[in-house]
């Protein structure tokens, strides 16, 4: 979201201080002095990730502090990944592989590219995920990981937990 | 120092090469191959034996086996290097704790023994206050056993992630890089002496999860055994795969990977950032290792060779003399 502000000493930690109440986690606060409005207002960007039922809560708590919220920008599936299948994809019913990362309401594939040479012959598949945090991530590749042993698929995860 | 080898393959005999090579300071003693075996307490002549094994197929005397150098040989330091029994561990494991029992200490190359019986061993070699290394059952020559032990004391290990099987990377380089199929590029790693000619072992990920449970149990000291591992080879991937992780910028490595809080052991192929540390090429290794202090540090090196291997075996022998020099 886009904040506005007035340009004195404890500003910036008043507008921040409500979205840890609220429960929110900042991921990056942007602010440049030299994009200065007008005359004592400052405009900072903040990427934060919170639970969407408390954003109305958050909004008011940061009017309180008398900063002015300009645009909010929502993008709900933040976390991404990408993951390869092997096998008989088509066959073992595509539609309902996808469906049931999608059916839990916190992930989604949202790209699928697939490769399918001879009939016989196994097929291999890109799938990217997104979900809405890391957790949910692991989740989601739990089900998938799931599906692909009942349906006999190879699946090729990301190595994540590094760094 | 006086150093008995057993095992005259690739490996022994790149020790043998080394040893007659360079001025080290070690003294062959005994040394048996898997028909015969020979000692001598003033130093084997190693040209003549490594002239005598290549002209007539074995080393010695056939009437002096691997037992008898184990038992009757004088020597300080054992240099186990006989062919892995993954399964049995055997006969390594027995010249090993014939070896320790006799009061000295053993240097080891062979898988078996460590996977199977790693706790045991250890604690057999300090009731008898000698050492048992094995710096080169992982990773060939990279130091990563000191690397834990040493270089990294005082660390909690968090987490280690590996390429452990050059013969997979191998295969995986040369499928992403000319479009080969996983029958061709096993081929090649065929022709190349890469992969044996079983590669069951290899393409199944059996190889690499061995070394993993060797590594946890050095760093860990909870026991497990192969059965705990999850393991996925890379014997089903297709060209294609390689293909669709390429266009994102990413590649398909054997990721040997254990993290013990969040309870994973496993060996599995895995999509990477062709930028990521781990994605090294060819038959290298590439070992990372996550720890609260040090932060990441990653190892690469080659993963296995005749000259590979025995710079770790010398490097263990020679890290023996110098720690029990001193405690004297």
């Amino acid at each position: 979201m886009k904040l506005e502000m007035k340009d004195t000493p404890g500003q910036l930690v008043a507008a921040l201080k409500p979205i840890s109440d609220v429960g929110g986690n900042i991921i990056a606060v942007i602010h440049q002095r030299d994009e200065k409005t007008d005359g004592d207002v400052l405009a900072v960007q903040i990427v934060l990730e919170l639970q969407e039922q408390r954003l109305g809560e958050l909004l008011s708590l940061i009017k309180g502090q008398g900063v002015n919220v300009v645009r909010i920008g929502k993008e709900r599936l933040l976390y991404k990944q990408t993951v390869i299948m092997i096998g008989h994809i088509m066959h073992t019913d595509l539609g309902d592989t996808v469906d049931r990362i999608d059916c839990t309401g916190y992930a989604e594939v949202t790209e699928l590219t697939m490769v399918m040479p001879a009939i016989s012959e196994p097929s291999s598949a890109r799938l990217v995920i997104r979900a809405v945090n890391k957790e949910d991530m692991e989740q989601a590749l739990g089900i998938l990981r799931g599906v692909a042993k009942e349906k006999n698929l190879l699946i090729i995860e990301p190595l994540e937990g590094i760094g | 120092m006086k150093i008995a080898i057993l095992g005259m393959g690739a490996v022994g005999r790149g020790v043998l090469e080394l040893v007659d090579g360079k001025d080290l300071g070690l003294t062959v003693t005994g040394l048996a191959d898997s028909k015969s075996g020979l000692m001598d307490k003033d130093g084997i002549h190693i040209e003549e034996v490594l002239a005598a094994k290549q002209e007539r197929g074995y080393c010695g005397d056939k009437s002096i086996s691997a037992t008898d150098i184990v038992e009757q040989a004088d020597y300080d330091v054992l240099i186990e290097v006989t062919p892995t029994d993954a399964k049995t561990g055997e006969p390594a494991t027995g010249f090993i704790r014939k070896a320790i029992a006799r009061g000295n200490h053993v240097v080891t190359s062979n898988k078996g023994p460590i996977a199977l019986h790693y706790a045991a061993l250890q604690s057999l070699a300090r009731k008898h206050r000698v050492s048992i290394r094995y710096e080169a059952t992982v990773g060939g020559a990279i130091p990563v056993m000191h690397t834990l032990q040493h270089g990294l004391a005082g660390n909690r290990v968090l987490a280690i992630f590996g390429i452990l099987n050059g013969t997979c990377n191998f295969i995986l380089t040369r499928m992403a890089a000319e479009g080969l199929t996983y029958d061709q590029a096993l081929l090649e790693a065929r022709e190349m002496g890469y992969a044996e000619a079983d590669p069951t072992y290899d393409v199944k990920g059996i190889d690499a999860a061995i070394k993993l449970v060797i590594l946890s149990n050095t760093i860990w000291k909870r026991n497990v055994k192969l059965d705990d591992v999850e393991i996925t080879g890379i014997d089903m991937l297709t060209t294609d795969a390689l293909r669709l992780a390429e266009e994102q910028h990413c590649t398909i490595r054997l990721i040997a990977e254990a993290v013990p809080d969040r309870g994973v052991l496993r060996v599995a192929p895995r999509v990477l950032p062709k930028n990521h540390p781990l994605v090294v090429e060819g038959s290298l290794n590439a070992i990372t290792i996550e720890t609260d202090m040090a932060g990441e540090i990653t190892l690469i090196g080659k993963g296995a060779g005749s000259r590979e291997t025995a710079s770790a075996i010398i490097g263990d022998v020679l890290f023996i003399r110098e720690t029990h020099a001193r405690g004297h």
